[in-house]
């Protein structure tokens, strides 16, 4: 065994005696002048890839601030690691020990569970909730999830995404009349949230949606794709979740349904869906609000002053740009943002949580900003307010060459009109079944 | 009814449910002569593929990576059976399983810590494309799981008829005082056993990890085993093969012809509804060997 493959075995070991100990990975108090990220992550356990891969893209931006610019106008980040093994369980008990700490910025759990039980906690404790790419549909709807943001992409913006997408390749959205897409979704309420919002599509566009569960894991879908090959759809929409990607493509090449006419969703998008699968993922397409590969100037400089000093947090250097790992520097960015927006408004010290959360309000990216950031094509902007907390994120598709992922589209614009009417009816009804009262973000912006 | 679409879900079932027998058979070999359900048998088909891919990634040819990962299974399973159950020897049936569902935390865990969290792929040089016969699609890599896995039954069965140790195997299975008052030894019979439980959790482990990418779902893979040795019978190899096929065939025509009147998504339970009620009619299993006590 080589060298650095002994010290990559060493600093897991040492990981695995911290994790046994219940301590901490970087154990971190803010004081006066940090600003605290509580994250809890998961570095082990089934969804481990996935986590590695984005808290380790998330710290190392951090690191980047840090180390860079010496922290946020002055204020450095601080952040600790508590393990949750993507259980939802844990993910509470992370919540109740981290949130004791001052100074805490947000919650990234990137897990919907944890997000779910954590939202009425967060509301009394007025500390921003980040779901970015997933969460509820509906806490889109700021004015009445004030503290939750499933930034850049919610699931119903995804189906519009990936249909307007499908609409593009067939030559626009009047060609998808008479067409069959099917639907292959993770039998979990995940898997079942966009069923209704395929359904409207369906018949807003005048296409067949065929709705297919997989019963979790999905690590046996041949009478799933059976089905598919006897109905014979023009496309199928891949709405799943770790093994059950690379199974569907696997089985999609053993009854011949062609990889092209495959769109993934954003949790069937990374390299660990498409490697397993080999050749079987060759020609798979699927969506993101990220691009990958490491060429962007913000992960240059990511490499060469995190990693260049021997402070990166992957492991293995090959990750750093792949879509996991990309997705946690994008998250960094916005949280980043957030809080260097909240600074100006009530100064450049550790802010509360409730500050933070105004910082997320007011979190408007534009194209330029982005590319200042050194983040042009990496992600496409953002454009946060007191009512649309997903901040009308962009997507793009990227199609697996069986090497790397290759981006095969403009930015798309999901079909914000159509949704948002169906958002605020289901916000509504959370508010009056909770006695939450309306903000008016008409008022809000002007006493500001 | 569309006859060669049957047949095509038929065919995909029974093939599926070999891969089930794969896994079920690990149990059936450790029950059998030691009364123990290993719960730890998913968590040693994840650790012996994730041991064989990092081994090749690391540039191992792939007889040198079995042969390694053979080694490894082999310490692992003498290591259990020497630390976990044979200071636990005389305990009730449900200690020696909570044992092995620590065991398979234990193992789940250090596989992680060994060898990282990375999704692998694994390509055995078998390729999946549909093969068709008589207009029916089959998959070819389907069709060489269910050879190994009647090259493993077949093996077995010569083992335990023909070999010294096999027949020690049976002894012990059939009544360990007897087979201790003759002069066998439990001990190292209960260590082989472990050891060749390692070796079908390396098949398994090959066969499902090409299957579905070295990950740690892998692990999950008992679940589907469970229902075939409810049918099938804890204690017989043939009990794993027909109650697999059982259990495969069921799981895809429910799912195909049943799921869409329910919603879909039946898959996941509808075996362990079949394997429920045939506990009512046959407690023992298709196979497996009535208890008989005298009182």
């Amino acid at each position: 065994m080589s060298r650095p493959h002994t010290l990559a075995l060493s600093a897991k070991a040492a990981l695995f005696g911290a994790l046994l100990a219940g301590a901490s990975l970087l154990p971190a108090a803010a004081h006066a002048d940090e600003q605290y990220f509580p994250l809890q992550s998961y570095r082990v356990g089934p969804y481990a890839a996935g986590g590695t891969g984005f808290f380790g893209g998330f710290i190392d931006y951090l690191n980047l601030i840090n180390t860079r610019d010496g922290g946020v106008n002055g204020v450095k980040l601080t952040w600790d690691e508590c393990e949750t093994q993507y259980e939802v369980e844990r993910g509470v008990e992370c919540y109740k020990r981290q949130k004791s700490k001052t100074g805490v910025a947000a919650w990234n759990p990137l897990s919907v569970g944890i997000a779910y039980a954590m939202i009425d906690d967060i509301a009394r404790d007025k500390v921003p909730l980040i779901t970015v790419n997933h969460g509820r549909t509906d806490s889109t709807d700021g004015r009445v999830f004030k503290h939750v943001f499933p930034l850049l992409l919610n699931p119903y913006s995804e189906s519009s995404g990936i249909v307007n997408y499908i609409a593009a390749r067939e030559g626009g959205l009047d060609k998808l009349k008479g067409k069959k897409i099917a639907v292959l979704y993770h039998g979990s309420p995940y898997g079942k949230e966009t069923i209704p919002i395929y359904q409207l599509l369906a018949e807003k566009y005048g296409f067949t949606a065929e709705q297919i569960e997989v019963p979790h894991p999905g690590n046996e879908q041949q009478s799933q794709w059976l089905s598919i090959r006897r109905s014979k759809p023009d496309y199928v929409v891949l709405r799943g979740w770790g093994v059950m990607n690379p199974v569907a493509l696997k089985t999609a090449q053993k009854v011949g349904f062609p990889a092209d006419r495959i769109i993934g969703n954003v949790w069937s998008n990374s390299e660990e869906d498409v490697i397993p699968a080999g050749d079987a993922a060759k020609g798979y397409t699927a969506i993101t609000t990220q691009a990958s590969g490491a060429d962007y100037p913000v992960l240059q400089e990511i490499v060469k002053t995190v990693y260049g000093a021997g402070k990166g947090n992957l492991d293995d250097k090959k990750r750093v740009g792949s879509v996991y790992h990309n997705l946690g520097i994008v998250n960094g960015i916005l949280n980043v943002e957030a809080v260097r927006i909240a600074q100006e408004k009530f100064g450049k010290r550790t802010l509360t949580g409730d500050e933070v959360r105004w910082g997320f309000e007011h979190l408007r990216l534009d194209p330029k900003r982005v590319e200042a950031l050194g983040a042009k094509g990496l992600f496409h902007s953002i454009n946060v307010t007191v009512a649309n907390h997903e901040g009308e994120g962009r997507v793009t598709f990227q199609q697996w060459d069986g090497a790397k992922w290759k981006v095969v589209s403009d930015w798309i614009a999901p079909d914000w009109a159509l949704l948002r009417p169906i958002i605020e009816k289901s916000s509504l009804a959370y508010a009056a079944q909770h006695g939450i009262t309306v903000r008016d973000p008409a008022a809000e912006d002007a006493s500001n | 009814m569309d006859w060669s679409f049957f047949t095509e879900v038929l065919v995909g079932g029974l093939l599926s449910g070999v891969m089930y027998s794969l896994v079920a058979i690990g149990f059936v070999l450790i029950y059998k002569t030691s009364g123990v359900l290993n719960f730890a048998q998913g968590a040693l088909l994840l650790f012996a593929a994730l041991t064989f891919v990092s081994l090749t990634e690391r540039g191992l040819p792939f007889w040198a990576g079995i042969a390694l990962t053979l080694a490894a299974m082999t310490a692992i399973g003498a290591l259990i059976e020497r630390t976990v159950l044979r200071p636990l020897v005389n305990q009730p049936p449900i200690t020696l399983f909570m044992a092995t569902l620590g065991v398979s935390y234990v193992i789940e865990g250090a596989a992680q810590l060994l060898w990282g969290t990375q999704v692998h792929g694994l390509d055995l040089g078998i390729d999946d494309l549909p093969l068709e016969i008589g207009g029916v699609l089959i998959s070819t890599f389907d069709l060489f799981a269910a050879a190994v896995a009647g090259a493993m039954v077949a093996g077995l069965t010569l083992f335990f008829r023909y070999t010294r140790i096999g027949l020690g195997f049976r002894a012990v299975a059939d009544d360990p005082l007897a087979a201790l008052a003759v002069g066998l030894s439990l001990d190292r019979i209960w260590t082989a056993v472990w050891t060749a439980s390692g070796v079908v959790a390396l098949v398994a482990g090959l066969l499902w990890g090409a299957r579905l990418g070295v990950q740690f779902s892998l692990s999950l893979v008992v679940l589907k085993a469970l229902p075939v040795l409810v049918l099938g019978g804890f204690d017989s190899i043939a009990g794993a093969i027909v109650g697999g096929l059982i259990v495969g065939a069921v799981e895809k025509l429910a799912e195909v012809y049943a799921g869409p009147l329910v919603g879909g998504g039946i898959e996941g339970w509808i075996a362990y509804v079949a394997a429920l009620g045939f506990l009512l009619i046959r407690p023992a299993g298709l196979f497996g060997a009535k208890p008989v006590e005298r009182v």
